[in-house]
C-alpha cells in the first residue's frame, strides 16, 4: 500500500534523508524510530506530499505521490507533527469541514463522522472551540481528521506524544482497531509503544535506515538477548558475587536501585542455549536458597538496540555498580 | 469549485471567530468618517457627491487591507495548520482562490457597511448614483488589489507582524507610483513615457478613473491583471516553500 523508493531530502548542504526504500502493506503498522532529527518527520512530509523529494519518490495505493499528488492524498490519512488543527472551530465544524473538503455526501459525511468521533471518544467537547481543549482531546481531533474518511494508508506522526497514561493506551487502541485493513506508519521515540502496537519497525538515524524488523527481532539484536536477569535483596549481592563466578562461560553485570538489585547473566564465549544458562542459574538459586523476587530470561531489550544503533554512548563495562536509580533504563525484561 | 467554497466559508468564519472582526469593522467605518468628513470638509463642499468619501479609501486601505490579508498565510504557517491544509485532496488554487475571495468578501462587507454616507448624500442631495455605484465599484477592485499583494507577501514569512509591513510597504509603493508628488518630480526630467509607464502601475491613477465616473475597460483590466498576477505568485511561493520545508 505504501511504498517508498529511494527518497532523497535535501536542505542545502544537509541530507534530512538520505536514500531510504521501504514498503508497508496493508495490515501492517510500520513503527518509525530513531532520535530527534533522524528524518521521521520529513520522511512522513514527502509521503504525503506536504514537502517535495530531493530524489526518489513514494506510491501511495500504487499512486505517485508527485505525479499525482491529489489523487494519493485522497486514500490518504495524515496526522501531522504536533496535530495542528485550527484553533477557532469546534471539533465539529473541524470535521465538517475536513468531510466536506474530501468530497463525502452529506449522509455519508454524517455516518463518517459519527464513527470517527466513537473512535476518538470525542463527544464530550464537540462544541468547544480546538483553542481551549487540552492537548490530549487536540491530539484525538487531529486523529479524528485523519480517520474520518476511513483511508486506506494512514500516517502519523507522533501519535501519543504529550498525552497521559490512560490517553496514550486510548490512541494505542484505536490505532489496533484500525490495523487489520490499513496501511500505517507511526513514527514515536516511545519504544514500549513499538512493542505495543508495531507489527514492523524501523530505526532510522541521520536519514538511514539502521535497522528493520518485527519488534521482536530487533530487540534480539539487543546484547541482554538470552541473558537471565535475577532480582535479589541488595544484602545478598556479596554472597551471590562469590558464587555466580563460579558459573563457566558466563559473565554478569549489576544494576542497584534501593534495597533491590538486579543482575543479568550473559552467556559468554561459546554461546550455550540460552535455556541451559537459565537452568543453571535456577539450580543455583535452589541450592542458596536465595529468596529470588523475579528471575528472567530476556528476549531483548528495544531502548538498548536503539541506543547502540543510533550511536548514543552507553555504558558497557563488565560489571556496572549504579547505586542511583535515575539514569537507568527500564529494561524490557519478560 | 465546492472545495473553493469549502474552503472560502472556513476562511470566512474564521475572520468572525474573535471580536476582533467587528473591532476592526467598527475602526475602519469611523475612520472613514473621519477622514470624509474632517479631512475630506464633506458638508463644507456642499457637493452631492461622495469625492471626499472615496478619495480617501486608497490611504484608508492601505494599513486595514494588509491588516486583513497578513493572517492568510503566515498564520497557517505559525501554527502548523498548513501542513494540514496542503496534505488535503485539494488543488493549491482552490486554497490560494478561497482563501483570497473570503478575505475579499470581508472588506467588501466592510465597504457596504459605509453604505449610510451614500444614504445621507440621497437624502440631502440628488447625487449621480452611477458614478457613486461604480466608485464602489472601483474602491472594490482596489481593496482587491491591495488584499493580493498582502497575500502574496502574506505566504514568505510566518510572522504576521512581518507580513503586515512588508505588504504595508508594497502597497504604498503601488500607490503613490501615481501619486501628483511623486510624478511631478519625474516629470521634471524624465520623459513622458517613463511618467505615463510609472503612473499606470499605480492603482491610484486606475482607482481615480473608475471613481471619476468612466468605467473605462482598461482600467479593470489593470486591477483583474494586477490580482491575478499576484494570486498566481503566491501560488508559486506556497509551492516553492513545500521544496524548503518551512
Amino acid at each position: 500500500m505504501i511504498e517508498v523508493q529511494h527518497l532523497v531530502k535535501k536542505f542545502g548542504d544537509f541530507t534530512a534523508v538520505n536514500d531510504l526504500s521501504f514498503a508497508v502493506e496493508s495490515g501492517q503498522v510500520m513503527g518509525f524510530l530513531g532520535p530527534n532529527g533522524a528524518g521521521k518527520s520529513t520522511t512522513m512530509k514527502m509521503i504525503t506530499g506536504f514537502l517535495r523529494p530531493t530524489a526518489g519518490t513514494a506510491r501511495i495505493a500504487g499512486i505517485d505521490i508527485c505525479d499525482n499528488p491529489l489523487a494519493a492524498q485522497t486514500q490518504l490519512g495524515y496526522l501531522p507533527e504536533g496535530a495542528p488543527a485550527w484553533p477557532d472551530m469546534t471539533p465539529r465544524q473541524f470535521l465538517d469541514f475536513i468531510t466536506r473538503i474530501r468530497g463525502l455526501d452529506k449522509a455519508a459525511a454524517r455516518q463518517a463522522m459519527t464513527r470517527a468521533i466513537g473512535m476518538t471518544e470525542l463527544h464530550g467537547v464537540l462544541d468547544q472551540p480546538i483553542d481551549t481543549l487540552s492537548k490530549g482531546y487536540r491530539r484525538r481531533v487531529g486523529l479524528a481528521q485523519a480517520i474520518v474518511h476511513d483511508p486506506d494508508v494512514l500516517v502519523m506522526d507522533e501519535p501519543t506524544d504529550g498525552l497521559d497514561p490512560n490517553q496514550k493506551f486510548q490512541v494505542r487502541q484505536a490505532i489496533e482497531e484500525m490495523a487489520a485493513h490499513k496501511a500505517i506508519i507511526i513514527s514515536t521515540h516511545i519504544l514500549e509503544e513499538v512493542d505495543a502496537i508495531c507489527s514492523h519497525a524501523m530505526i532510522i538515524d541521520r536519514g538511514e535506515i539502521v535497522a528493520e524488523g518485527t519488534p521482536s527481532a530487533l530487540a534480539a539484536r539487543s546484547r541482554f538477548f538470552g541473558a537471565v536477569s535475577l532480582t535479589l535483596d541488595t544484602q545478598l549481592l556479596e554472597r551471590a558475587r562469590a558464587v555466580l563466578d563460579g558459573i563457566a562461560n558466563s559473565r554478569y553485570e549489576v544494576v542497584t536501585r534501593g534495597v533491590e538489585t538486579v543482575i543479568s547473566v550473559f552467556p559468554d564465549g561459546t554461546p550455550a542455549p540460552a535455556t541451559d544458562l537459565l537452568a543453571q542459574v535456577q539450580d543455583l538459586i535452589a541450592q542458596q536458597d536465595w529468596p529470588v523476587r523475579a528471575l528472567a530470561l530476556e528476549t531483548g531489550r528495544l531502548d538498548d538496540v536503539f541506543g547502540t544503533l543510533t550511536r548514543k554512548p552507553r555504558p558497557l563495562a563488565d560489571a556496572v555498580d549504579v547505586p542511583d536509580a535515575a539514569d537507568v533504563p527500564d529494561g524490557g525484561r519478560a | 469549485m465546492s472545495q473553493f467554497w469549502t474552503i472560502t466559508r472556513r476562511e470566512f468564519a474564521g475572520y468572525f471567530s474573535t471580536p476582533l472582526a467587528f473591532v476592526f469593522i467598527v475602526v475602519f467605518l469611523l475612520a472613514n468618517g473621519l477622514a470624509t468628513f474632517y479631512l475630506g470638509a464633506w458638508f463644507e463642499m456642499g457637493q452631492a457627491d461622495l469625492t471626499s468619501f472615496f478619495m480617501f479609501h486608497p490611504w484608508l486601505y492601505l494599513f486595514f487591507l494588509p491588516a486583513i490579508s497578513m493572517r492568510l498565510w503566515a498564520e497557517e504557517r505559525r501554527n502548523g495548520s498548513i501542513e494540514l491544509l496542503l496534505t488535503l485532496p485539494v488543488p493549491l488554487s482552490a486554497i490560494v482562490l478561497g482563501k483570497y475571495f473570503a478575505a475579499l468578501a470581508f472588506s467588501a462587507l466592510a465597504l457596504a457597511l459605509t453604505f449610510p454616507v451614500w444614504i445621507s448624500v440621497n437624502f440631502l442631495g440628488d447625487p449621480d448614483n452611477g458614478v457613486i455605484l461604480a466608485s464602489y465599484l472601483g474602491s472594490l477592485m482596489l481593496a482587491g488589489g491591495y488584499l493580493a499583494i498582502g497575500s502574496c507577501l502574506s505566504a514568505l514569512t510566518r510572522n504576521q507582524v512581518i507580513a503586515f509591513v512588508i505588504s504595508v510597504v508594497a502597497c504604498f509603493l503601488f500607490t503613490v507610483s501615481g501619486a501628483p508628488l511623486v510624478l511631478d518630480i519625474f516629470r521634471s526630467w524624465a520623459p513622458q513615457v517613463l511618467t505615463d509607464t510609472l503612473a499606470s502601475f499605480s492603482l491610484l491613477t486606475h482607482f481615480r478613473a473608475i471613481t471619476g465616473g468612466v468605467i473605462d475597460l482598461r482600467d479593470l483590466v489593470f486591477f483583474v491583471t494586477l490580482i491575478g498576477v499576484f494570486l498566481v505568485a503566491t501560488m508559486i511561493i506556497v509551492d516553492m516553500k513545500k521544496g524548503e520545508g518551512a
